[in-house]
Formats: C-alpha cells, structure tokens, sequence
C-alpha cells in the first residue's frame, strides 16, 4: 500500500510494498504509456519522473515512491503539446513507438536541467534508453529543436 | 444482408467486395466497397491491411486508396480492417488470399488491388453525381472530397452524396487502364504524415499488452528451455507443432505464491495465472518443470559451426540446388585463377521491444472469442486462435493492435493461441505477457549458417565461375539473398546443405540475406583487392553488374563522394544486395580502435531502387531503421547455444546498438521512382555486414570471416 501523486492526483495503490512502479501504473492506474521492455532496468522503456527525476519503473520498489509526484508520459502536458512533444511529431520520430513514452520522459529530464544540450550532451543522457527501430538520430534532432523551441 | 460480388479487371485479377451488415445499421454512412465507408459529414473512412509495426504500412496503404478515390487527406480516418484474408487479402503467387505483412511487401503486394478499389469507389460517386445532375458521367471530374462538373462549374461533396447516393450491385469494374496518370498523384509520392504518430508521443498509442477488460486475469508462460523443433521448419513455427512438454512441477508451492489464481499445463509449457503481473511473473520466475526429451538436448551453437565446415567438405552430404546454371566445371577448370573463402555467422534474434503477448476473452457459452493482438498476419492468428480452441474462424474476432516491433516474429499467432488455452482453462479474461528472458528463451531466431563461396576468372579478370554454398538448420530461411542476379556471371551453382536442431528458427528482418550478401559481397571485394581494381569499377568490368545495379552504385558514388580521401584513420567499404524486388547499394565510413577492437561507423549511404514511392519520407526512416538493425546485428549481436539452452537473458547479455554507437549521419536515396513499388523495410539491412568488412580490409589488411565482429574477434583477427 502507498499514497503518492501521478500527474498532480493524489492517489492510493493497494499493492504490496515491494511491487515494481511499472505494475502499479500499468495494471492497477491503467496508465499504460509507460511501457514493460526488459523488467531490469536494461532498456528504459519504463522510465518516468519521481519528483521531477527519471528513474526506470520497472525496478523502481512502491516503497520509494510513497508521498512523492510520479509523472508519466501521459502527465507530461495536459494537451500532449510539451516542446518535445511537438518535435517528436515534426521529426516523425516514432516508428514501432514503444519505447518513445521511455525516451521523451529520459529528455524531458534533461531539457529541464540543460537548456541547449550539446549532441554529446544528448548521447550521455540518452543513451540507456534502446530503441530497435534506430530512431536514435532523429531522437537527437528533436530534441535540439525542443531545446530551441522551449 | 451480406453481398458478394466478384469483380474482374482486366487483369484478370478479382477482388471480393462485402458490404457487411454491420455496417449498415449505421444508415446515414455508405460503405462504397470493402475498403471505403463515407459519411455525410464527409469522413472517409479506410481499411487499412497494413499491420502496423513501425514502418508506417497502416497509412501508406490507406493513401493509395485515397489517391484513386481522390479523397481528402484530411478527412481521412484509417482503421484496422478486420482479419478476414478473403475479402482484404493480397494474392501471392498461387497462395490463397493472405494478410501477412511480412518480407516488407505490404505496399508492393497491395499497390494495383487497392488503386483498383479506390479508383471503383470514385466511380460510384461520379455516377450518383452524374443521375443526380443527368449529365454524361465522362463529363465530371474529381477534385479532393468534390465530384464537380466542368461545363457548369457544380460541385457535390462526397459526403452529400454519401447522403442519398446508392451503391450498386455489382459494383462497376476498373480496368487498370483507367487508373491515374502517375504524374497526376496528389497524395502517393508526397509528403503526408503518418497516422500513428500523435499517439505514439502521449502514451495513447494502443499495444496489445495495453488491453485491459473487465475481469481480466495475467498470465505468464514457462516453455521448455531446450527447443524441440521438429525437422521440417514451416512445421516447427506452426501454433501447434509438438514441443517438449512440461512432465511435473512444484505446483503446491506455485500455488501458494501471493495472488495466483491457477497453474494451467499446455501442451508445450506451463502458464501461471495470477491477479496482476507481478505477481504471474514471480510465480513464473519460481516454477521448477521437469521436461520431456527435447530435440534440441545437449546442443551447442559452437560446435554445430564447425559440423557445419565438415558437411561442407563431405561430398555425399545431402545438397539442396538453389540455382545451377551453365558449366560451372568448366569454368573453374579452365580458369585462370579461383578464389575460395569461408564465412560464418551466429543466430540472431528479433528483439522486439514489446515482449510477445495477447488478450484473449471467450464469451460464457464458448463458442465465441476475442483476441488482441499486435500481428504480422491477422488471419493467421485468428485461424490459430479459432484452432486452438475448436472454433470456426468466423467464431473468433481478432483486434489488431500496434506491434511495438515485429521484424518478422509476429506472424505466426503462436502466442496467441496460448492466451485462448489459458483463458479457456481459467474461464476469464487473460492477459498473457512473455517476460523478456522468455522471449530470448524461446527466440525464434535467425539461423546461424557456415558458407564456402569459389569464384573462378578468366584470363582477363573477368568472373566466369561461382559456386556457393550455405550449410545450416532453417531451410527456405537459409537461402534468401543467396541469388546474385545483379551480376551477369555465367555458371553457376548455388545450393543448400541442411542440418537439424531442433532449435526455433524464424523469419528475421532479411533473414538469410544478412549472412548471404555477407559472404557473397565479401567474396566480391576479395577479387576485386587481389586484381587491384577498385572495387565498384570491379563489379562493372569483371562481374557485368546489370544496369539497374549501375544505376545504385553511380548514384551510391555521387552520394558519399566516393573518390575523395576520407579522414586519417578511416576507410570506405561498400557493398549490394537486392530485397523483396528493391535493389540497393551502400557504403559505411568506417574506423578501428586497434587497441579494444571495437569498430565504429561514422557515416552510411545508401542508394536505392524500390520503384514508386508511396511515402518517400516514411521510406526513407524505414531504410535508415533497417541500416542501424544491421549494425547492430553485426557489431553487436548473437545468441549461443550450449547445453540446448540459449546462453543470452535480456539486454545486457544480448546487447543492442545504443545512441552512442549510432552513426553521425545516415543518408538515404532512392533512385528509381516510376516503375511498379517493391519492398523497402529490410533492403537497408543486408549490406552492412560486408561494407563493414570490406572498410575494415582497407584499414588493416584483414578479412572478418565470421559474423557479428564484436571487438574480440575483431582483436583476434588483427593479432592472426
């Protein structure tokens, strides 16, 4: 059992203290956004913000999120229209689409803390998030184009 | 009332239009054909048979139809047509009617049967227009959305003609003459976006494994560790080809586990039902089985490798003719000089990013199921479905979803049926998730092949002989790409040595192609090196490259600046293969940290032939997305065999290419625009591996003859 927000909503889960963030959004919230790719922390489809962090879900213990703001992607603008939103859907980004929940919340992170990230900048946040489609330079593109626009 | 009526064109081809009567309980819409519905709002709504996996088919396909019906693009709304192959099936050869999109052929085997179907449904609207106007219906003409007549300058909206226009039965032919001028296209060969990409930048995107029902229940599966495929491939891939089956269990202590529902024997694993996932998952991770005698005991990839060069070298071995043409003998004995080299490559695996699952929901009297799935071919997986179950097909409703990858695993509705098992012996709602080390486990994979190619010239270098020959498990699935007919060599015999297993193979993005043009590009650069030619001038001169495969080299040199010096430290391979009636030419920019022996791809070109272009810039992210696919297969990838279990679990023992591999820059040409389309998914694929290798000759003298080239072998070559 925890008590924590999910996209500015308080919200109480019944599931065990050691469930994974991942089920808890998916299966109990029905926040499917966030996706399951490897369930160690491998690939980060699953990521999300904790309190404004990404972390991976997918190893993420209900225990650590007790009392704090989890936001997905599905929180990340009301109206789908964050500037890496946008970029994504200019640069096409998205093929098979899977892991893209993943990578635009792992970007979201960094554009908040770096306003005009570098491409090497890009590459060392980016780059434990897998993509099997290979959108990783258009990934890159976009989101120097979200830096710019934001 | 349901209606069929059979069409003929002047092709000869038919197509069979439905209306269905589902439809019609909707009385203001007009379903036109099969295909097409259209409001009086004037939406339009299109079926599209494009399985979506990423490569953008659920949009090109419905914009074919667009651009002979001219519809406005923007009131276009694309949904999954439902899986019934006889009505929006593709003919294939003499198959009947299918709906696998797979090969990277959906545009290519769709393209005339859905211009037919769009440019029909214009015509049911010019004649409504026409009695409504009592003119001639030669004399309209369309614009987007509009039939108007020239001579007085009306207009009718297609949606007020969906309003009291009628259908007629049978609807009227379309000779493929009557087809647009290509030159007067306003949708094919533009700039249109694709239909899935808003969804899949919130989360709304909906993937199989996003299904939720009422009373859902989740299950996870246990599947023998060591494979039992049977000897014949297309058997083995089948939903119910025999498997090594589950024997005993801790079942008790299963029980027990938090939240576990039930513990369901199938015929080749062991399925833990639970209230969430995490917990069908930890009880999963926690079966013990002892399993029957699997085909597959004691294998070990390693070894079977080096069987392999020994089937090679026997010559009573069993041997498959791929292709035997003019007198090969002759042209080896009487050469002026052979070459002989050997080449190796390991299983593959898809990798998918989203592990394979299906929902299934049987209705309380059990002669009706739902499935949601994300599928290559919906029929197939509804047929297996309907088997597993003892259903008729028309028993069983298959909902497409988007496939979060495909790369040619899902097409088989294997694990979909086992989802319809479970949730018919627990008679609920099933969720079924593979975890990811199950989908590793389990593969299916690419197979791993051993390969002697000869080459035998003349007095003046030119190449007279060729004989190659691929050993390995996997069948048809070895030989694909194997064919050079790119090259105008005269004698020549290609053949097929097979083992095996009892390993899973499959179908993998260009599967035999990869290793394939692999050793036959290699081979190709070797004669080339050792006449001291340049390497693309080699294939012109001595190999009588055919003109299409000129055009992609020319263009391929104008595109990468071939003749200009690269950087200190870098070199230039280049290579070509052809895919599902595509042709293209590539070329990487390559360096080598002598030091780790890792190797790195700074740039990549490609040039390609795949005729029109439905969707140039979509085509062109589809070729960008095979190039990194195969570098990622032949830096990175490989799966291994010892003790019949597959060594590799998840993503840190089964490495893919990272943004920080990528290359800086990827370009993509395509050459040919005109001619009829064909498949462009995987023809940026196969060329990798030995433009790879061929870069790394020129570096250092040395020759990779075994693939992937992970930095150890790399290491290990430049110490040989």
């Amino acid at each position: 059992m925890a008590a924590f927000t999910v996209n500015g909503k308080p919200v109480s889960v019944q599931a065990e203290a050691g469930t994974p963030l991942l089920w808890v959004l998916r299966d109990e919230l029905k926040l499917t956004g966030t996706k399951y790719g490897c369930g160690a922390s491998l690939c980060g489809a699953c990521t999300v913000h904790l309190d404004g962090r990404a972390v991976r879900a997918c190893v993420t213990p209900l225990s650590a999120v007790e009392g704090k703001r989890v936001t997905t992607i599905e929180g990340l603008s009301p109206t789908s229209s964050h500037p890496l939103q946008k970029a994504w859907i200019d640069q096409a980004v998205p093929q098979c689409g899977y892991c893209q929940s993943g990578q635009i919340m792992k970007a979201a992170e960094l554009l908040a803390a770096n306003k005009s990230p570098s491409r090497d900048d890009i590459v060392r946040h980016m780059d434990g998030n897998l993509c099997r489609c290979g959108t990783y330079n258009r990934i890159i593109t976009a989101i120097q184009q979200a830096a710019k626009e934001a | 009332m349901d209606r069929r009526d059979f069409l003929k064109t002047s092709g000869g081809l038919a197509f069979c239009l439905v209306v269905d009567p589902s439809f019609s309980q909707d009385v203001k819409s007009k379903t036109i054909n099969a295909w097409v519905r259209i409001a009086p709002d004037g939406a339009v709504t299109i079926y599209s048979a494009g399985a979506e996996m990423g490569q953008g088919s659920m949009t090109s396909l419905p914009l074919i139809v667009a651009e002979e019906m001219d519809a406005d693009w923007s009131k276009v709304k694309i949904e999954f047509a439902p899986a019934d192959a006889e009505v929006y099936g593709y003919t294939f050869m003499n198959n009947p009617k299918m709906m696998s999109i797979v090969g990277s052929r959906a545009v290519q085997l769709y393209y005339t049967q859905l211009r037919i179907a769009g440019a029909q449904v214009r015509k049911v609207l010019i004649a409504n227009a026409a009695q409504k106007w009592s003119v001639d219906p030669a004399s309209l003409k369309t614009e987007p959305g509009f039939v108007v007549n020239p001579a007085t300058g009306q207009r009718l909206a297609y949606g007020e003609i969906a309003a009291f226009g009628t259908v007629p039965s049978p609807l009227p032919g379309v000779d493929v003459k009557e087809l647009k001028d290509p030159k007067t296209f306003r949708l094919i060969g533009k700039q249109v976006a694709r239909h899935d990409l808003p969804a899949k930048v919130n989360g709304t995107a909906q993937y199989a494994i996003d299904v939720s029902l009422p009373g859902m229940v989740y299950a996870s599966t246990l599947h023998s560790p060591v494979h039992d495929a049977t000897t014949k491939v297309w058997d083995s891939m089948q939903p119910n080809a025999p498997m090594a089956a589950p024997e005993s269990w801790n079942d008790a202590a299963i029980k027990r586990m938090k939240g576990v529902i039930g513990v369901v024997k199938l015929p080749n694993g062991v399925a833990v039902v639970a209230d969430s996932f995490d917990h069908a998952r930890a009880a999963r991770n926690a079966l013990k089985v002892t399993w029957t005698q699997a085909k597959a005991a004691g294998f070990d990839s390693e070894r079977a490798l080096e069987d392999y060069a020994r089937i090679h070298a026997d010559p009573g071995a069993k041997s498959d003719t791929i292709e035997a043409k003019g007198d090969v003998k002759e042209a080896f004995s009487s050469a002026a000089k052979t070459y002989r080299a050997e080449f190796r490559s390991d299983y593959g695996y898809h990798a998918q990013m989203e592990p394979l699952n299906a929902v299934v929901r049987i209705s309380d009297s059990g002669d009706r199921a739902e499935v949601w799935e994300g599928s290559q071919a919906p029929d197939v997986s509804r047929k297996a479905v309907a088997s597993a179950l003892g259903l008729k097909d028309e028993q069983v409703q298959f909902n497409q979803c988007y496939m979060g990858g495909g790369f040619g695993r899902r097409s088989l509705g294997d694990y979909a049926a086992e989802a319809a098992l479970i949730a018919k012996a627990v008679r609920r709602p099933v969720k079924l998730i593979w975890t990811r080390e199950e989908d590793i486990a389990q593969g299916m994979f690419r197979p791993q092949s051993f390969q002697c190619v000869e080459a035998a010239t003349d007095a003046g270098g030119r190449v007279t002989g060729w004989k190659h020959c691929v050993v390995g498990d996997g069948e048809f699935l070895l030989q694909t790409g194997i064919r050079i007919g790119y090259y105008g060599v005269p004698n020549q015999f290609i053949e097929r040595r097979g083992v095996s297993h009892g390993v899973k193979l499959k179908h993998w993005r260009a599967v035999g192609h990869v290793f394939n043009v692999y050793a036959i590009e290699s081979m190709v650069d070797r004669m080339a090196a050792d006449q001291g030619m340049d390497p693309i001038a080699f294939r012109f001169e001595k190999m009588a490259a055919t003109p299409k495969a000129r055009k992609v080299f020319e263009t391929l040199a104008e595109m990468c600046d071939y003749k200009a010096a690269r950087p200190e430290g870098r070199a230039l391979g280049i290579s070509i293969t052809e895919r599902s009636g595509s042709l293209g030419a590539g070329a990487v920019e390559v360096s080598l940290d002598r030091a780790s022996g890792k190797i790195r791809v700074h740039k990549v070109w490609v040039a390609v032939d795949g005729g029109v272009i439905v969707q140039p810039e979509q085509a062109k992210h589809n070729v960008e997305s095979a190039i990194i696919y195969g570098l990622s297969s032949v830096l990175h990838e490989r799966v291994t065999l010892k003790e019949g279990r597959v060594e590799q679990s998840n993503f840190h023992n089964y490495p893919l290419m990272r943004m920080s591999d990528v290359p800086e820059e990827l370009h993509v040409r395509f050459v040919d625009v005109d001619t009829r389309p064909t498949g462009l998914g995987e023809i940026g694929n196969p060329f990798i591996a030995p433009a790879i290798a061929n870069a790394l000759f020129k570096l250092t003298g040395k020759r990779l003859d075994h693939m992937p080239f992970t930095p150890e072998r790399v290491q290990a070559v430049l110490k040989a």
